[in-house]
Formats: C-alpha cells, structure tokens, sequence
C-alpha cells in the first residue's frame, strides 16, 4: 500500500513493449554518441599508428590509403591522433559532468526539502558564480595552478555545478510541495529517504537531458581551453588541442585542422540531436 | 499604490542582487589568482628566491597582512581606477590595458551593430513562417552554430572567405590601415566570426519570445478577424514581444565575452582579451586579476540588464 502511496507518477502497469520510442533523429544523434563512446575505449587496438610517433616525412599531408586524415604538423597520423584525442575530450568532460551533476542535483535536492536559511545561502552563493563567464573561469584558474587533467576535471566540475544546482532545485521544490512527499513525511520518513526515494525518481528524466546538454558546454569549453594551449598538455592532445596544433596549416586546407573539428562537432551536434528529441515523457517528467 | 511601486522596488532588489554578485565574483577572482599559486613573492624572484629576499619582498609588497584586509585593499583601489603594476615588465596595469580595452569595445560595437538588426529580422521571420522550409533552414543553420565551439566557427569563416574565395586576408592585424577599404577588410574577419556566434543564439531567442507571443489569445482574435499575417505578427504579437526580445538580445550579447577571448586570439587582435591569455601564459596576476574583473562587470552588467528589461517591460507589474 505504502509503495502506491508514495509513486502515484510512475507507471501502474508493468511496462509492456517498447515504452520509449525515439525517431530517427534521436537514433542517428545516439548510435554517434554510441561510436565515440567505443573508440573512446577501445582506442589504443583501433590505431593503426602509435599517436605520438612521426610516421610520414610530409607535413600537413594529404588524405591517402595510409593516413586516412592525412599528418599533422609534424607528420603523425591524424586518425590515430583522433582516436586516442576521444579518449581525452570524452573521457574528462564524462567525468567533469558526472561530477557537476552529482554534487549539484544532490545539493539541490537537499537545499528544496531542507529550505530555509540553508538553501537561501547556497541559492545565493552558487547564482553568484553563475555570474562568471565559463571560459574566463577555466583561464583564471589555469593561470593560477597550471593546468592538468585532474585540475581540468575540477575546474569544469566547479563551472557546472551550480547550473545544474538551480536546475535540479527548481525540479525538486515543485515535486516538493506535492501531496505523496507530504504523505511520505507525515509517515515519518527522513530527509535522506524524501530525497532519494520521493524526489530523485521523479526528477530523474530531466536531470538526465540535462546532464547531456551540460556534457555538451563542457566539450565546448573544454576544446576552448585546449585551443587556447591551456587545456590538455602536449605530448598528449585532446581534439581542441588537435586543431590548435595545426591551426598553421588552415591557410593550406590541411585535413589536419579539419578532421578535429568535425569529431568536435559530430558529438556536440548528435548530443544536442538526442536531447532534443527525447520522447517527452523523459525529458518533462515532472511537468 | 503600492503596486506602482513594485517594479522599483524589483529594480533595486535586481541590483542589489548584481552588486553582492559582484563582490562575491570579485573575491573569487582575488581568491584564485592571489591565494591559489601558493607565495607570490617566491615566485617573482624566482632563481634568487633566498629566504631573506623573499621576507624582504613580502614586507614590501604587503603580502604579511591578513587575506581579508588585502582583499579589501585591492578593491578598494580596483574601484578608484589602482589596478597594481605588472609582475612581467613593471608598467601599470591601467596603462597596459587602456588602449587594449577600447580596441575591444570596438570590436564589440560593430559586431553588436552587424549582428542585433540581421539576427532580429532572422528570428522575426522565422517565428512569422513557421514550419516553413525557411524556418528549418535557419533553425539548423543556429543549432549548428551554437552547438560548435566558438573557435571552429572562426576557422571556418577563415576557411571559405580568405582560404576558398580568397576575398579576406585571414590573420587581420599587422596590416597598415591607412585607408577605409583596408580597415574593413582587417576588421571583416573577426566581425564575422563574432557576429556568428552572438547572432545564433539571438535568433533562437528572438524567435522563441514571438512564438511565444502568437500563442496567446489576442493574437489568434487578430487571425480570426482576418488579419493578415505579417499584421498579425508585426501590430498585434511584436509590440507584446519586444520586451522578451530586448532581453534576449542583452542575454545573446553576453556570450561576447566568451567569444571574444577565442576570436581575438585566432585572428591576433589586440584586445584585452588578448592580452589576458597572454597574461595567462606568462603568469602575470595582476593583470589577469583586472583582466578578469573587467570580463566579468560586463558580463554581470549584460545580465543585469536583461533582468532589468524583463522586469520593466512586464506590464503586469505596472
């Protein structure tokens, strides 16, 4: 009885047959995120040259049977610089918005059942670094402490989380104030268990279209910091570190430049394409 | 009476908002670049860093005080135009930045002034035919764009325009601008880029805060009177949605800030933005700390003030 009580907004029924259908936008925009997401792992047995190693006498080489995006500056093979750069640009900004939404939604959560004083601080606080630009933050701390891959996680983790704070605290204040959680609390029940089993299931959907769009902010801003030379440090090279490598051979036509930026914008764009077009019974949940 | 009052009285709560913000921002900033990179004194000298040499620089840079009070101290100068010397070649940070400075709102300027009436018109037209292969085509052309990283969308410009068609030079500065032909061709490149990126995410907005204003009731009577399409949208929703609009446009030009930094190093242009990642690479504090405070007020400023529109264009609140 108790269980019927507390999830009025989950499915009665059991799920029968294919319960979330996704056009084919979203399926083209999930089987790309499905392939990064594979070489990411499995990238050091997909190269077919070692990443670091000067392979060809010709710089800024031309697409051939060998090197399928041509060389880079130096003459190293771009396709193998490009699997194992997924593995940098994928891997941090996985962990960085893993981390920013994580801390975020469980301190949104907290800060709408706890309220008061509590959450009006933290509101306050984490609005005002809101009001810092991305980029400017990234640069600032990298000036600071140098720049590397754990700092680099941290400091994405720290631009996102309060975003993803007020996102998951507006959710939850809504979900909040409805008659179940009331109910749960009138039992009795305890802050954690309100949180974890009232509030966070019920969110859940939007927070992780949410996660995927601040997974795309921070390939952005990370490609950003690596372009600028601050982000993922030579010899090893994330896709924006990629381009900037072999901005010289721009006014070339290199395929050097040009291959990174389309791995660049082949995630962004299909992450961007999924979210969309999330059937909207996941991605407005609570609404 | 009280209710004419309350948009005042949200006004001065907004700003109120913006200034905590801003001491908070400006503490952050303090806080990284002060705090964070561990002994400043021992840092600057550097190879002849002996413990009474660096006891000496502490004592005279004020380093031995407490953090709070050189915050406070810092601050209080930063407010009376004092923004400190530079750790790399001793000259005054004002200085350095002062011409630097009007090069980038320069830069801004024209991009605002390029992109606000095309991306207005793009956002207004999209929002009157929608559905229509005219709005498709601009709404992936903006996703595109905003989903991309500000510096491809620079190298791509740079690809077609001074690669392909050979019309611009692609690295802008250097050239002599003696003449207003040369000028427009130096600046065309970063403007182009700039406005890209600040007009995709204007014209998304922009068409969002009309559609929005179609939606409503009134609008649809106008149809239903026989109104015609274009006096549907441009007398009855327009006027409703200019306020949305105006912060639209002010919420869009913030993300200058992000973009400028991007564009003004690919194309070597000599702003501050510029001269900030210079800053960065050489580790110079100071002028990283007003390089940032000066991203940041602007920053802070555009977002005000896309409050202060939404909360003044509201009639409901008059």
């Amino acid at each position: 009885m108790a269980d019927t009580v507390s999830h009025p907004l989950s499915e009665d029924k059991a799920p029968e047959g294919p319960k979330f259908v996704f056009n084919w936008v979203g399926r083209v925009g999930l089987a790309v995120i499905v392939f990064w997401a594979i070489v990411a792992i499995a990238g050091p047995f997909l190269a077919p040259h070692p990443p670091g190693e000067i392979v060809d006498w010709d710089y800024f080489g031309p697409v051939t049977s060998e090197f399928w995006m041509g060389t880079d500056y130096l003459g190293r093979d771009i396709f193998s610089r490009i699997i194992m750069g997924a593995r940098y640009t994928v891997g941090i900004a996985l962990a960085a918005v893993t981390l920013a939404c994580t801390i975020g939604v469980l301190l949104g959560m907290i800060a709408a059942v706890a309220g008061g004083w509590f959450d009006m601080i933290l509101s306050r606080l984490l609005d005002a670094f809101n009001g810092i630009p991305s980029l400017l933050f990234g640069l600032v701390v990298v000036a600071a402490v140098g720049s590397s891959i754990p700092i680099l996680i941290m400091t994405l983790t720290a631009i996102y989380m309060p975003g993803s704070y007020r996102f998951a605290r507006a959710l939850a204040v809504n979900i909040n104030t409805m008659d179940f959680v009331t109910v749960a609390r009138a039992r009795g029940e305890a802050t954690p268990y309100l949180i974890l089993r009232e509030i966070f299931p019920n969110i859940l959907g939007p927070v992780l279209a949410d996660l995927g769009l601040r997974f795309v902010f921070i390939v952005l801003v990370l490609s950003g910091l690596s372009f600028l030379g601050l982000g993922v440090q030579p010899p090893n090279a994330d896709w924006g570190a990629l381009v900037r490598e072999n901005i010289e051979g721009l006014s070339l036509g290199a395929p050097a430049v040009v291959f990174p930026s389309i791995a660049i914008a082949s995630l962004t764009i299909s992450v961007n394409m999924f979210i969309d077009n999330l059937p909207t019974r996941i991605r407005d949940r609570s609404e | 009476m009280t209710r004419s009052l309350l948009p005042y009285i949200l006004v001065a709560q907004r700003l109120g908002i913006a200034f905590v913000t801003l001491i908070i921002v400006s503490f952050a900033v303090f806080f990284a670049t002060a705090m964070l990179p561990g002994d400043v004194a021992e840092i600057l000298l550097g190879q002849a860093a002996t413990p009474e040499a660096v006891a000496g620089l502490r004592e005279a840079m004020g380093l031995n005080e407490p953090a709070l009070s050189r915050f406070v101290h810092w601050l209080l100068g930063l407010a009376q135009g004092d923004m400190g010397t530079s750790y790399v070649n001793n000259m005054e940070v004002a200085e350095l930045i002062g011409g630097r400075l009007l090069n980038s709102l320069r830069l801004a300027g024209v991009v605002t002034l390029v992109s606000v009436p095309v991306a207005l018109t793009l956002g207004i037209c999209a929002a009157m035919w929608r559905g229509s292969i005219f709005d498709r085509l601009v709404s992936l052309l903006t996703i595109s764009v905003v989903s991309v990283p500000e510096f491809m969308v620079a190298t791509l410009a740079v690809l077609v325009f001074a690669v392909w068609l050979g019309w611009l030079p692609a690295l802008s500065y250097g050239v002599e601008l003696d003449s207003w032909s040369a000028m427009l061709r130096a600046y065309a490149m970063p403007v182009i880029s700039l406005s890209l990126v600040v007009s995709a995410q204007m014209i998304r907005m922009s068409r969002a805060a009309v559609i929005e204003t179609i939606n409503t009731p009134y609008v649809e009577m106008a149809l239903l009177k026989g109104a015609s399409l274009s006096r549907m949208v441009l007398r009855h929703a327009l006027p409703n949605a200019l306020g949305p609009i105006a912060n639209a446009v002010a919420l869009s030009l913030s993300y200058l800030v992000g973009g400028v930094i991007i564009v003004e190093t690919i194309f070597n242009y000599p702003g501050v933005a510029k001269l900030m990642v210079d800053a960065v690479s050489t580790r110079d504090l100071p002028l990283i700390q007003s390089c940032a405070m000066i991203f940041c007020v602007s920053y802070l400023s555009l977002i005000t003030l896309a409050d202060l529109i939404a909360i003044l264009s509201n009639p409901r609140l008059r």
